[in-house]
């Protein structure tokens, strides 16, 4: 049996766009949730996500080399059609990613402006990504009715980061900011399950094909086990930050890892509502796969690599485990 | 040349010239606190670790700005030359994708080490670190200049189903003017951050003369620069011999050699003028450029005639080449003296302080000057013999392709005028724990 490799790809760079919505998603909800703290708590929140905001956006990059390598025709077809709103999530990146430096540096107003703009850098990042996601899921068709669907598909992701965010800080800081980081995951929680509602109801109507996929029995009863699962892990969430909030004993990684799960069974569903296409309705995997011997080459270099990937990204969250302090360059 | 192409070529080489301002620093800097490092961990003087955690701030900011640029580096490939992917893929996808998966990650996750995590592991793993950030950063050049060389001067490939797919990635790699092209750029990066790192101390000399740190930073930057400059003048004519054998029109805009002859002169000024295809106000070496290029006074040197139509424009090329001699020269000089100067532990006189704080950038000239004469000598080939740059642009008009150029025109403006704030308010005040100051008082921080 031959190996399937623009299938190993597809895989592949899915897992790759995974990692990084959920590991650039908690630091750019940490960005988006700065308005909310203080000056001193903001300091602790940017020390917290520090040392690792410019590994978790390697993953895009990894994410949208595997799609240049390995999918050249979608590549071209996908960043063309989302021209403007990739253009948007780079200056939004540009702008929080040096923000991270500057803000240090920086003194008075300085640091004031520079701590507006990484709030508005990832807040912009965030919207640009859900427009675009929102776009992709109906094949970038045009028109008003589109434009609205990706606008609550975006808002539904700005949510979701906040939840991240929100959570990460309840596993990294403590005290009065920890507090604070409860209720802002709560507010995550409700604003994910209204947007997860709204996009839910809007998806099969916005495209004939997913609605064929999502309603075809007997595997809709099989496929009703994410919303479940997703459903169970939102109330988890819900009930430990209720107990963290009493007061009253619960695992400070529980909020996290429920949000994470929640942002793995929405990608596995968006997985297989759009599966085998790399653009909808237009151009399947295989379609768009570039040629065998070039995608063999990658794919050795990639399993002997990804392996110490792995593993200096697990030492590095151990090294900075436990609660974040305000202190820069310790 | 349509509206289209115009825009989009102005808006990749703006993103690019934009980001290679910050590798060019990056790249050698790496190295340079790799020795702060040992030098602290050989003799444990505080001195060295103050003057480590100076640069590593500098290093932090210019890394970050080489980052997010470099992102919006990997979506404009895809963007703006979708006919790049489509025609040389099989070949640029791969050394691509190897850049992410070999450095990017590496030099990522142990800045977050190198920056943070001093006080959270042992010594010997932060100086390992601190290397394998220079590790991850000189992988990053390996990867990107074998496919720039590549695109230059192309070797390895072959044909496959209809695509142009490797034949040898070993040849595909090592093509002929890697070699060349990567020791060129690694020294570029090498005096570029030499000449920062003179320059940034000249200016906190001028404002405390009496701060160790900054007269000894000074030491290290004047003499690396003193010994890369003329090394870098040896390796540039290598490299330009290479081009001779490999792209000679290439040369013939550089030295806007218009006619096939022997005996060419070595023209040392001129205004390039393409309509009547000669130079005006032309000041030459009789056999100058037969005798540098071919090391023979009456050797035949092929003119721009003989490569017409695909011949690149001869003006920004000719003046480029110009402008990077011109700042070698002068930092050639500029070291020698400079460390003659400074024999002794002695201290500089104040209007060389001044000098060397003016030629701060002068790196950023050159490398960007160079990296001029390269890709617009190129031209009209992406890839050349394979790919013209005009079949490669892609379906973005010309409205879209306005409001993403001035988007980031703007931000970019933003950007740099913020860094080089940052840096020289940085210098200004010198190394020592008050550099930084977070907004509240550290909890149990030392006194």
């Amino acid at each position: 049996m031959t190996l399937d490799l623009p299938l190993v790809f597809a895989i592949l760079t899915s897992v790759a766009i995974l990692a990084y919505v959920v590991l650039d998603g908690y630091d750019l909800g940490v960005g988006m949730l700065m308005p909310a703290a203080s000056a001193a708590e903001q300091d602790v929140m940017v020390a917290s996500i520090g040392p690792f905001w410019d590994a978790n956006e390697t993953w895009l990059v990894l994410g949208v080399g595997l799609l240049l390598v390995a999918f050249p025709a979608a590549h071209g077809v996908i960043l063309g059609a989302l021209y403007l709103p990739v253009v948007a999530m780079l200056i939004g990146l540009m702008l929080r990613g040096v923000a991270f430096e500057f803000r240090v540096k920086a003194e008075g107003w300085h640091r004031e402006l520079w701590n507006w703009l990484f709030w508005f850098g990832s807040f912009l990042a965030a919207l640009a990504q859900g427009l675009m996601l929102g776009s992709y899921i109906t094949g970038f068709e045009p028109g008003f009715g589109y434009f609205l669907f990706a606008l609550v598909v975006a808002g539904g992701l700005c949510g979701g980061y906040v939840l991240l965010g929100a959570a990460w800080l309840i596993l990294r800081t403590e005290g009065a900011l920890q507090k604070k980081a409860i209720g802002w995951t709560r507010w995550g929680l409700a604003w994910v399950a209204l947007g997860v509602v709204l996009v839910s109801l809007a998806t099969p109507l916005a495209s004939e094909t997913v609605r064929m996929k999502w309603f075809d029995f007997p595997r809709t009863l099989g496929l009703m086990l994410l919303p479940l699962a997703s459903a169970a892990a939102w109330f988890w969430v819900w009930r430990l930050t209720g107990r963290l909030k009493r007061g009253q004993p619960a695992p400070e990684w529980g909020p996290f890892a429920g949000a994470v799960a929640i942002y793995v069974l929405a990608f596995a569903g968006l997985a297989y509502s759009l599966f085998p296409y790399i653009v909808m309705d237009r151009m399947t995997i295989w379609q768009a796969a570039a040629h065998p011997s070039s995608l063999k080459v990658v794919l050795i270099g990639a399993l002997i690599v990804l392996p110490f990937i792995i593993g200096y990204t697990v030492y590095s969250y151990r090294v900075f485990r436990g609660k974040a302090q305000a202190r820069l360059y310790d | 040349m349509d509206d289209a192409l115009l825009l989009a070529r102005a808006q990749f080489g703006l993103n690019i010239a934009f980001h290679i301002l910050f590798p060019s620093i990056t790249l050698a800097l790496a190295w340079i606190l790799v020795f702060f490092r040992a030098q602290y961990a050989r003799t444990g003087e505080p001195a060295w670790l103050e003057i480590y955690r100076q640069w590593t701030r500098i290093f932090a900011l210019t890394f970050a700005m080489g980052v997010v640029s470099g992102i919006t580096m990997s979506f404009q490939f895809g963007t703006n030359w979708p006919g790049f992917m489509n025609t040389v893929g099989n070949i640029a996808g791969p050394l691509l994708a190897f850049e992410v998966l070999t450095a990017f990650f590496l030099e990522a996750t142990f800045l977050g080490v190198m920056l943070f995590g001093m006080n959270r592991v042992p010594g010997w793993m932060h100086l390992t670190s601190t290397v394998l950030v220079a590790v991850g950063t000189s992988l990053s050049a390996f990867w990107i200049l074998a496919l720039n060389s590549w695109m230059q001067t192309p070797a390895g490939y072959g044909y496959a189903d209809g695509q142009l797919v490797a034949a040898d990635w070993w040849r595909v790699i090592f093509n002929p003017s890697f070699p060349y092209r990567f020791t060129h750029m690694m020294l570029a990066s090498g005096l570029t951050a030499a000449f920062l790192l003179a320059g940034l101390s000249a200016w906190r000399l001028l404002k405390a003369p009496s701060d160790p740190a900054a007269l000894r930073t000074l030491r290290v930057g004047v003499m690396l620069g003193a010994v890369l400059a003329p090394v870098q003048a040896f390796v540039g004519d290598l490299h330009g011999l290479n081009t001779l054998e490999h792209q000679p029109a290439k040369i013939a805009a550089m030295e806007a050699i218009w006619k096939t002859g022997r005996g060419v002169p070595l023209v040392l000024f001129a205004i390039p003028n393409e309509k009547e295809r000669r130079n005006d106000f032309a000041i030459e070496i009789p056999k100058g450029a037969s005798l540098i290029l071919k090391r023979e006074a009456d050797a035949e040197l092929q003119g721009l005639d003989a490569f017409a139509p695909d011949a690149p424009p001869v003006a920004p090329v000719f003046f480029a080449f110009r402008v990077m001699v011109g700042v070698g020269i002068l930092m050639i000089a500029l070291g020698w003296y400079g460390t003659w100067r400074l024999r002794k532990g002695a201290f500089p006189p104040k209007w060389l302080l001044w000098t060397f704080a003016g030629f701060t950038f002068s790196g950023w000239i050159a490398t960007l000057a160079g990296w001029m004469v390269t890709e617009t000598g190129r031209q009209p080939w992406l890839v050349t013999g394979l790919l013209r740059t005009a079949d490669a642009a892609g379906p973005a008009g010309g409205a879209q392709l306005g409001a993403s150029l001035t988007g980031y025109l703007v931000t970019y403006g933003v950007m740099l005028l913020a860094y080089i704030v940052v840096l020289t308010h940085l210098a200004g005040q010198g190394g020592g724990p008050a550099a930084v100051k977070p907004a509240t008082p550290p909890e149990g921080a030392p006194a």
